[in-house]
């Protein structure tokens, strides 16, 4: 019966496609630069490249992971309860994707802290749950998933650039920067990534208010 | 006195050296968007208090009598059924905090819907949001730590949460009455809404990064003999 009920669906299912999904995630509708979702993450562990990608990597797995299994369970959802059933499915994720990092790569466990438990709560997820995983089949939420991953990813992929080079004048621990250039400590200090953040959106904004200028010209 | 001193740094810590918004980034959602007003902002500010708490005892008994490694309700349920050694539920953490979060903004809601009918229509969607809430989650989850590693005992699980609260109350107020004034000035275009708010987040952060020197100072004035003292205010701090 289970079976049934989950291919019925996948002939119904209306919305954007696979396709257009993935490519909206990337920039169009950017996580972080267009839709401000997951301010927190973006914020404290970019001092750094290794920290973020790895934090990315966490998000990705919970993000790509729960979208689908809500997309699984859609039609078992009962409206006043679904934000809790969302919240518990990424939690279980979340524990999962902890205790894996615990495993495997522990000083980078150690080092993010609280912030892998935190994506329980990192909006973009129940976000995307709400708007696709919730309404399409499985595919369909598979590729949205991996679609808004690529764009946290840019996301916090150019924060951290920004504040790792203008503040430890590293890449990845890679030096980048001669040593007679001074480093902007401040930048690698909470301080730091709200500004190197606000200005990454300003530029954003500044970028994309361009074509319209010219054409009022 | 000990206990005394220890609190007082819990408290200095939370609110102040390390702000939950301005240093740990946490409840920045609420924090951008219900600023814009000063009022809705220090409604904002103390509901968020109020959850914190509740969630932050609801977590300590959770904790300490459930979840810990050995806790003596998960142990006696072990033991009933015959399990060697100590019952260790802690990987349940995560899914019981977010439970009773939610459980516990419920409640806020139908108490502020039913006496501040006003109040509760300026939160809008926010209120629900609170269970979202990074700042409630991660309050919760330094207590769990602290309990876990047999630091903290009730009364530091409950001062943690109130003034990490009122920390976050104080930077929102803060927030707000900046962007009262920010409404008059002439932002330049690409900086509009959520840039300059940001920007002015950083700067309220360097202000607040003036606290830092405060911990050291506060600690060697309070506990004379420090150096076997544990370190309140280092095991507030989390290594980034």
């Amino acid at each position: 019966m289970a079976v049934a009920e989950l291919e019925l669906p996948a002939a119904v299912d209306d919305g954007p496609t696979a396709a257009e999904r993935f490519i909206a995630g990337i920039l169009p509708e950017n996580p972080t630069f267009r839709q401000l979702l997951g301010m927190c993450p973006t914020l404290a562990v970019t001092a750094a490249m290794k920290p973020a990608l790895t934090m990315v990597a966490a998000t990705a797995f919970v993000l790509i992971s729960a979208n689908v299994m809500v997309s699984l369970i859609r039609h078992l959802l009962k409206p006043h309860l679904r934000i809790l059933v969302f919240t518990l499915t990424i939690a279980t994720f979340v524990t999962i994707a902890d205790r894996l990092l615990a495993a495997y790569l522990y000083p980078m466990s150690v080092a993010l802290g609280p912030y892998v438990p935190l994506i329980i709560v990192n909006c973009i997820i129940i976000a995307r749950c709400e708007v696709c995983g919730s309404k399409q089949g499985p595919f369909t939420a598979f590729a949205d998933a991996a679609g808004n991953s690529l764009g946290f990813l840019i996301g916090l992929g150019s924060v951290a650039t920004v504040r790792e080079i203008l503040g430890m004048g590293t890449w990845f621990g890679l030096p980048v920067l001669p040593a007679v250039v001074p480093r902007w400590v401040i930048m690698v200090m909470p301080p730091g990534a709200f500004i190197a953040l606000a200005l990454l959106l300003a530029l954003v904004n500044w970028y994309q208010a361009r074509p319209k200028r010219r054409a009022e010209v | 006195m000990e206990l005394f001193a220890n609190l007082l740094l819990i408290a200095v810590g939370a609110a102040l050296i390390n702000n939950f918004v301005l240093s740990y980034f946490v409840g920045i959602c609420p924090f951008l968007g219900v600023s814009r007003k000063l009022d809705t902002a220090l409604g904002m500010g103390l509901a968020v208090t109020f959850v914190i708490t509740v969630a932050g005892f609801l977590s300590w008994t959770l904790t300490e009598f459930v979840l810990r490694p050995g806790a003596p309700l998960a142990n006696a349920v072990w033991h009933a059924v015959g399990g060697p050694g100590d019952a260790d539920l802690s990987v349940l953490a995560y899914i019981a905090y977010i439970f009773v979060i939610a459980a516990s903004v419920q409640f806020v809601e139908m108490y502020v819907k039913k006496f501040f009918p006003p109040l509760y229509k300026s939160f809008g969607v926010f209120l629900p949001l609170i269970t979202t809430n990074c700042a409630i989650l991660f309050a919760c989850l330094l207590i769990m730590k602290e309990v876990v590693g047999g630091n903290w005992g009730l009364a530091e699980s409950l001062t943690l949460p109130i003034f990490g609260g009122l920390g976050f109350t104080l930077a929102i107020v803060l927030m707000a009455g900046i962007r009262v004034e920010l409404d008059l000035a002439d932002v330049p275009r690409p900086l509009r809404g959520a840039p300059i708010a940001l920007l002015t987040a950083g700067i309220l952060a360097l202000a607040f990064l003036g606290f830092t020197g405060m911990g050291a100072n506060l600690k060697q004035a309070l506990t004379p003999a420090a150096a076997d003292a544990p370190a309140a205010v280092a095991s507030v701090e989390v290594d980034r």
